[in-house]
C-alpha cells in the first residue's frame, strides 16, 4: 500500500440541527481511485465540499498530506493540490474556453516577485503549453475560442474536468460527474477518469451510475444519513446487506 | 469653440470615471465610492501643485497614488459585505469623504494672498494651466492623454490572464476559488485600481475647474459613475466611452434647449436604452461586429 494523501478524521458537518455529515473517517492512499456513493442527501457532496474548504468543520480534522488543513480557504487547497468539479456544471459561461482553463493555470512554485509577475503578465509560453495539453485531454481543441456557455452539456462537462485538471491537483474530486450522460459519453469518461489516474493524479468519485462506480474504482465507501456504513471493495459492497437497505430505502435508521 | 474644448475635458473625467467604475463592475461588485475617490485625487493633486508648487504630472501621479492607498484600506472591510449591503457601505464612505472635505481647512499664505482648501468655501484659486499659459485646447488634449493611457492599460488587462481572472470572479466567486483564485486579493486589486483611475481624474477635474468644493462629490455624481459601465457594458472599455459620450454628451449637453424637460427625457431615454439593450450599449455581438471591420486586431493568443 502506498502513502496516504488524505485523512479524514472523525469528520462532521452540521446545518442546523442536521447531522450532514456524522463522524465520517475516511482514507485515501495516493494513486486510487475511491467511490462515494450513498443515496440523496446521505452528505457525500457536503465531504466534497468540506475537504474543498468551501465551509468550515463542525468537528474533526482533514489531513491531506499529513498536514491539516485546518480553516485554509479553497484557494489555498487548490494550491496545495485539491481540485474538484461541481455536481451542477460551474463553468464561467461568458469567457472562453481557453480562459476558462486560463484562469485555473496552476499557480508557480516558488512565491516570488519575478514568479508573480509571470504567472499574472507572462507566462504565456507555459500556459499555452498547460493548456493546450487539458483542450487535447478533453477533447476541445477545436472549441478553444468558444463561449464556454456555448458548448453542448458533455462539452461542458469534459471542460469542467479540465478546467480542474489545469491546476496539475494530486487529489481531484469529481461530484456526479456522469450526471446527464448518455452510455456513450459515461464509456468516455470511464476511459478518461482511467487516464487521470495514470497520470498519478487520486481520484474520489461520487456518483450515482452503479455500473460506472463499480467499473472504475479501487474501493468504495458508502454513506447513508451522514454516516458511513460500508467500505470495501466493489464486489464487496455488492454483496454488502446494509448498502442494499440503504439503497432499496428498506432500512431507515441504521 | 472653448465651449467644446470645455466639454471634452468633462467627457475625459467622466470617461475616467466611468473606467474606475468598470473595474470593480468586472469583479461582480457595484462601489458607489467613486465620488469620494474624485474628491481625494482633485485635492491631493490640487494642494500639490497650488501649496507645494509641484508640476502638474508628479501632482497628478500623486493624487492617483493616494487615492489607490485609501481605496485599497477601504476595500479590505467594504468587500466583506456584498450587493447592496457593499452599496450602502461604499455610498457612507463617499459621504464621509465628502464631508471631510466640508471641514477640511490647510491655507497657507502665497504672496499677499492666502490659498488651500477652506472648509465650506471649497478650494480656489487651482491656477497651474492658467499660470503656465496652457490653453484649453492644450488641457483638453492632455486630459485625452490621460484617458487614453487608461483604456490602453485596462484594455490590455482585459486581454491577459488578469483579465479572465477578474471576469470570472464576477461571474461565479465559489468556482472562482475552487480553481484557486483568491478571491480577497483580487477584489481589493481590482478596488485599488479604481481608486487610482479615479483619483486621476479628481487631480484632472481639479486643475480645469480651478475651484473645487465638498458639494462637486455628491452622491449624484457616483450614480453617474456606475451608470456608464452599466449602460456601455462590460463586453470591453469601449462601451464605456460610449456611454459617456451618450450620456454626457448628447443626454446632458445636446438636450439643454429642453430646459426642465431635459431631466425628465433624460431618465426616459436611459430607461429605454436599458430596454433596447440590456447587454449595454457596446454589447459582446456588436464588439465582435466591430472587430471585423477593423484589420488586424484578429486573436493576438
Amino acid at each position: 500500500m502506498s502513502a496516504t494523501l488524505l485523512e479524514l478524521d472523525r469528520v462532521s458537518r452540521r446545518f442546523g440541527g442536521v447531522r450532514a455529515v456524522d463522524a465520517v473517517d475516511l482514507t485515501l492512499a495516493e494513486g486510487e481511485i475511491l467511490g462515494l456513493i450513498g443515496p440523496n442527501g446521505s452528505g457525500k457532496s457536503t465531504i466534497v465540499n468540506l475537504v474543498c474548504g468551501l465551509f468550515p468543520l463542525s468537528a474533526g480534522r482533514i489531513r491531506f498530506e499529513g498536514r491539516d488543513l485546518g480553516a485554509q480557504p479553497p484557494n489555498r487547497r487548490v494550491a496545495a493540490g485539491i481540485a474538484r468539479t461541481f455536481q451542477s456544471i460551474r463553468l464561467f459561461g461568458q469567457l472562453t474556453v481557453w480562459q476558462n482553463l486560463w484562469v485555473a493555470q496552476s499557480p508557480p512554485a516558488k512565491r516570488s516577485a519575478a514568479a508573480f509577475a509571470a504567472r499574472w503578465l507572462g507566462g504565456y509560453r507555459r500556459a499555452r503549453e498547460a493548456i493546450g495539453e487539458a483542450l487535447e485531454f478533453a477533447g476541445l481543441a477545436g472549441q478553444r475560442d468558444q463561449l464556454a456557455g456555448s458548448l453542448t452539456f458533455g462539452e461542458q462537462r469534459r471542460l469542467e474536468l479540465a478546467r480542474a485538471l489545469a491546476a496539475r491537483p494530486k487529489l481531484l474530486l469529481l461530484d456526479e460527474p456522469a450526471a446527464g450522460m448518455n452510455a456513450t459519453e459515461i464509456a468516455e469518461l470511464d476511459e478518461r477518469i482511467r487516464r487521470v489516474r495514470d497520470r498519478g493524479i487520486t481520484v474520489v468519485l461520487i456518483e450515482h451510475h452503479m455500473e460506472l462506480v463499480m467499473s472504475v474504482t479501487d474501493r468504495i465507501a458508502v454513506l447513508n444519513f451522514g454516516r458511513k456504513i460500508a467500505e470495501g471493495s466493489p464486489g464487496e459492497i455488492q454483496a454488502h446487506g446494509e448498502v442494499r437497505e440503504a439503497y432499496l430505502g428498506a432500512g431507515g435508521e441504521s | 469653440m472653448d465651449f467644446y474644448f470645455g466639454l471634452g475635458q468633462t467627457l475625459g473625467v467622466h470617461t475616467l470615471l466611468g473606467l474606475s467604475v468598470y473595474i470593480v463592475l468586472l469583479t461582480g461588485q457595484l462601489t458607489l465610492a467613486q465620488a469620494g475617490f474624485l474628491a481625494i485625487g482633485a485635492y491631493v493633486a490640487g494642494m500639490l501643485t497650488v501649496i507645494s508648487g509641484w508640476h502638474i504630472v508628479p501632482a497628478l501621479a500623486a493624487g492617483s497614488l493616494a487615492t489607490s492607498l485609501v481605496a485599497c484600506v477601504v476595500a479590505f472591510p467594504a468587500l466583506r459585505v456584498r450587493g447592496l449591503t457593499l452599496a450602502v457601505a461604499t455610498i457612507a464612505f463617499g459621504e464621509a469623504v465628502r464631508l471631510f472635505f466640508f471641514n477640511f481647512d490647510y491655507q497657507v499664505w502665497k504672496g499677499d494672498i492666502q490659498v488651500g482648501p477652506l472648509g465650506g468655501e471649497g478650494f480656489r484659486q487651482i491656477r497651474f494651466f492658467p499660470e503656465n499659459g496652457w490653453s484649453t485646447l492644450e488641457v483638453m488634449l492632455f486630459v485625452w492623454a490621460c484617458v487614453a493611457l487608461v483604456m490602453a492599460a485596462l484594455w490590455w488587462t482585459d486581454r491577459s490572464r488578469a483579465g479572465a481572472v477578474l471576469r470570472a470572479v464576477g461571474e461565479d466567486e465559489v468556482a472562482a476559488q475552487s480553481v484557486g483564485v483568491n478571491l480577497t486579493a483580487v477584489k481589493v486589486s481590482a478596488m485599488t485600481a479604481s481608486g487610482a483611475i479615479a483619483g486621476l481624474g479628481g487631480g484632472l477635474y481639479a486643475h480645469y475647474t480651478t475651484h473645487i468644493e465638498h458639494a462637486n462629490f455628491t452622491l449624484g455624481l457616483a450614480t453617474f459613475a456606475i451608470a456608464y459601465p452599466i449602460l456601455g457594458g462590460l463586453s470591453s472599455v469601449f462601451g464605456t466611452l460610449a456611454a459617456v459620450l451618450f450620456i454626457q454628451g448628447f443626454l446632458v449637453e445636446g438636450l439643454r434647449f429642453l430646459g426642465d424637460w431635459r431631466n425628465l427625457l433624460f431618465g426616459a431615454l436611459i430607461v429605454l436604452a436599458m430596454n433596447l439593450r440590456p447587454r449595454g450599449l457596446l454589447d459582446a455581438a456588436t464588439a465582435a461586429r466591430l472587430k471585423r471591420l477593423l484589420p488586424g486586431s484578429g486573436g493576438a493568443r
